[in-house]
């Protein structure tokens, strides 16, 4: 089990929490809160290790289209990047109901 | 059967089997009235998965959820299928019980409560080996206790099914329902195949696979109150009667005499086409029998 | 271990009976007797292999379909038959080599004769019925739920033939994936995982533990000893409420078994609250 956290400036403070996904094989589940402070949180659990770079390049990407003031919790059985970038989308939807 | 009607039909139809746990236990309760219990954000995890290096669920792969069926107080509980195969561990087993006696407590407070409970799963989660066997013993001990006061209706859709410990939860249910698509039985092909070989059970044989356990089978055999297709208003309809039946007058985990006579008459020296079964056991039970 | 013949089941059935043979018109894998146990008729039931056994799949020690509703059959009776005053404790002798795996038991819907047993037992339990298990040899997975889980107490040898787990060493292992050695080594780090019944005791599940001098075949002094701890628990039983929440509130089970109590915590207060619907 690897957990890599990162974190990313933000302020824009999100309407509500949202949860999103399925812990299965390939798969994950994102759950997506407002957050206090200054930044965005993010961490992430995976049961697939080494791939650190390859998150970091997929959450990068993302935060660059999002200002949300959040803190993500994603728990990972190995989706590809493009089916989280995918799950982060469905939650940012969801939390901006 | 291709006239405009049917296809239009089809075409209304919601796959239930397409939806996780979470989508179908809340399609189950009356709108308005769902409130999930243990959610996600709480955050009650197994204790257990991260040090083997499985990626544990929020949830632990079991959604609860109280509301109202039919107009009536219920508790859905649902095992997701697609998280470690459905399979029961501290905390999800823990989840359903503690539902069920809650449940049973409201009963004993003079609000009758029923129990849906979702069943897509393989038994216990190996990972957490005697946890999850003791959680389905005493989940059962549940169902018992409830049973008595408020239906437990178990509902299984596929396309896990429900296997191992959790077949004799089945087992003791006031009510059930199946799709076609479901399965039910206590040891599937894949380890039947492995204790006794594969003239035994051939795991690779589908249409053998279903003529045992699907629901179709199960429910030529008496053992199934309503078998449905894979639709969401039908399924949501067949619990919301079963739950409006009330407290059967005998559950058939109690008719043992019946039971016992079928298995007497088997001509145990052969394997059987399943479909033998289906005359000499869909008869009506007998009600005789006190519990 | 002898894995192959089951063979403690009988001989305690025998000493503490004094019975070998199954009751008329029970088929020979289960034994049922009326015994007394500290001057009050007791209910002993044992499974047992059977070598001529109808069933192939269940001849050596299984729970089949036969086994269980016999099980569910004999059980009933002390409930059924029980009129006012003091009900007859039954006691579940385990040592069965886990659920028969078959094409018969399956189209036949073995899975509802397990329920049935495991009614009976669970049922009689809820009457008043002092239940206790207690654990020879093996009990494994399906086979316990069906006879001897839904007991009030569960006591168990401490030897090492005596296991009780949700399935056997080579099956777990092939199914996750895993040597036989590795799971050996995850199930020291993994309490719920491991196959000694001294972790199992850990769990907060068993009563307690006994030392039996011959586990295989026992002396007068054993049989003295089991006895008296049976009464000792069928007592304990009796003072206590019939549900199963001595599993929970055990000293073990509040050092193993935290996220369990946390979830009837947390699940009570909000089942009560008055928070939003979510849907």
């Amino acid at each position: 089990m690897e957990t890599i956290e990162l974190s990313y400036p933000a302020k824009r403070k999100i309407p509500s929490r949202a949860h999103i996904g399925v812990v299965g094989s390939g798969d994950l589940e994102v759950l997506i809160e407002p957050a206090e402070g200054k930044s965005a949180q993010v961490r992430i659990r995976t049961s697939v290790e080494g791939f650190e770079a390859t998150w970091r390049a997929v959450l990068d990407r993302f935060f660059s289209g999002y200002d949300g003031l959040a803190s993500i919790q994603i728990n990972d059985a190995g989706a590809a990047p493009g089916v989280v970038s995918l799950r982060l989308a469905q939650a940012v939807e969801a939390s901006e109901q | 059967m291709n006239t405009p009607a049917h296809a239009a039909d089809f075409l209304r139809r919601q796959s239930f089997i397409e939806l996780n746990a979470r989508e179908r236990a809340n399609v189950l309760v009356d709108a308005g009235t769902a409130r999930e219990l243990l959610g996600p954000f709480d955050r009650i995890e197994s204790p257990w998965l991260a040090a083997q290096g499985i990626t544990p669920q929020a949830d632990d792969g079991c959604v609860v959820i109280k509301g109202k069926i039919a107009g009536q107080a219920a508790v859905v509980t649902a095992l997701e299928g697609a998280f470690q195969g459905g399979s029961i561990g501290e905390v999800s087993g823990a989840k359903m019980t503690a539902a069920l006696d809650l449940a049973a407590q409201d009963c004993e407070r003079g609000v009758p409560t029923s129990a849906v409970i979702l069943l897509e799963t393989g038994g216990v989660r190996l990972q957490e080996g005697n946890l999850g066997l003791a959680a389905i013993a005493e989940l059962m001990n549940a169902v018992l206790v409830l049973r008595r006061r408020a239906p437990v209706v178990c509902l299984t859709a596929g396309t896990v099914g429900c296997f191992g410990g959790m077949a004799l939860v089945a087992g003791l249910a006031s009510y059930v329902v199946m799709t076609r698509e479901g399965r039910l039985g206590m040891n599937g092909p894949e380890v039947i195949q492995e204790e006794n070989g594969v003239e035994e059970f051939d795991a690779s044989d589908r249409s053998l696979i279903w003529a045992i356990h699907g629901g179709e089978q199960r429910q030529a055999l008496g053992l199934v109150d309503a078998l449905v297709e894979d639709d969401v208003s039908q399924i949501a309809e067949a619990v919301r009667a079963s739950i409006l039946k009330g407290v059967p007058s005998t559950h058939r985990s109690s008719e043992i005499d019946l039971y016992r006579r079928r298995i007497q008459a088997l001509d145990a020296s052969r394997q059987w086409d399943p479909r033998e079964l289906r005359t000499s056991w869909n008869d009506q039970p007998h009600t005789e029998e006190k519990q | 271990m002898n894995t192959e013949a089951i063979i403690r089941g009988a001989a305690w059935f025998r000493a503490l009976t004094g019975r070998r043979h199954p009751l008329p018109g029970d088929p020979p894998s289960v034994l049922v007797a009326d015994a007394d146990l500290g001057g009050e008729p007791t209910r002993f039931l044992c499974v047992v292999p059977d070598r001529n056994g109808r069933f192939p799949c269940a001849r050596r020690g299984e729970v089949g379909l036969e086994e269980a509703y016999t099980l569910a059959a004999r059980v009933r009776e002390v409930t059924r038959e029980g009129g006012p005053g003091r009900k007859q404790p039954i006691v579940a002798l385990v040592d069965l080599k886990s659920q028969a795996y078959g094409r018969r038991e399956e189209t036949a819907a073995i899975y509802l004769a397990a329920a049935a047993a495991a009614d009976a037992y669970g049922s009689a339990r809820l009457a008043g019925h002092p239940v206790i298990a207690l654990v020879v040899g093996q009990a494994l997975s399906g086979g316990f739920l069906t006879h001897g889980y839904q007991a009030n107490r569960i006591l168990a040898f401490d030897d090492a033939g005596v296991m009780i787990h949700a399935m056997h060493k080579a099956a777990a292992a092939r199914i996750t994936r895993r040597s036989v050695a590795e799971l050996e080594t995850l199930a020291r780090k993994i309490a719920p995982m491991s196959y000694d019944i001294r972790d199992y005791a850990k769990l907060g599940l068993l009563h307690k533990l006994l030392h039996p001098q011959s586990p295989d075949e026992p002396t007068p002094e054993d049989i003295a000893m089991v006895q008296l701890e049976l009464l000792a628990a069928i007592a304990d039983a009796r003072s206590a409420p019939f549900d199963l929440r001595s599993r929970l509130e055990s000293k073990e089970a509040r050092e193993t078994r935290k996220a369990s109590r946390l979830v009837y915590e947390k699940i009570h207060e909000q089942w009560h609250s008055r928070s939003e619907v979510t849907r």
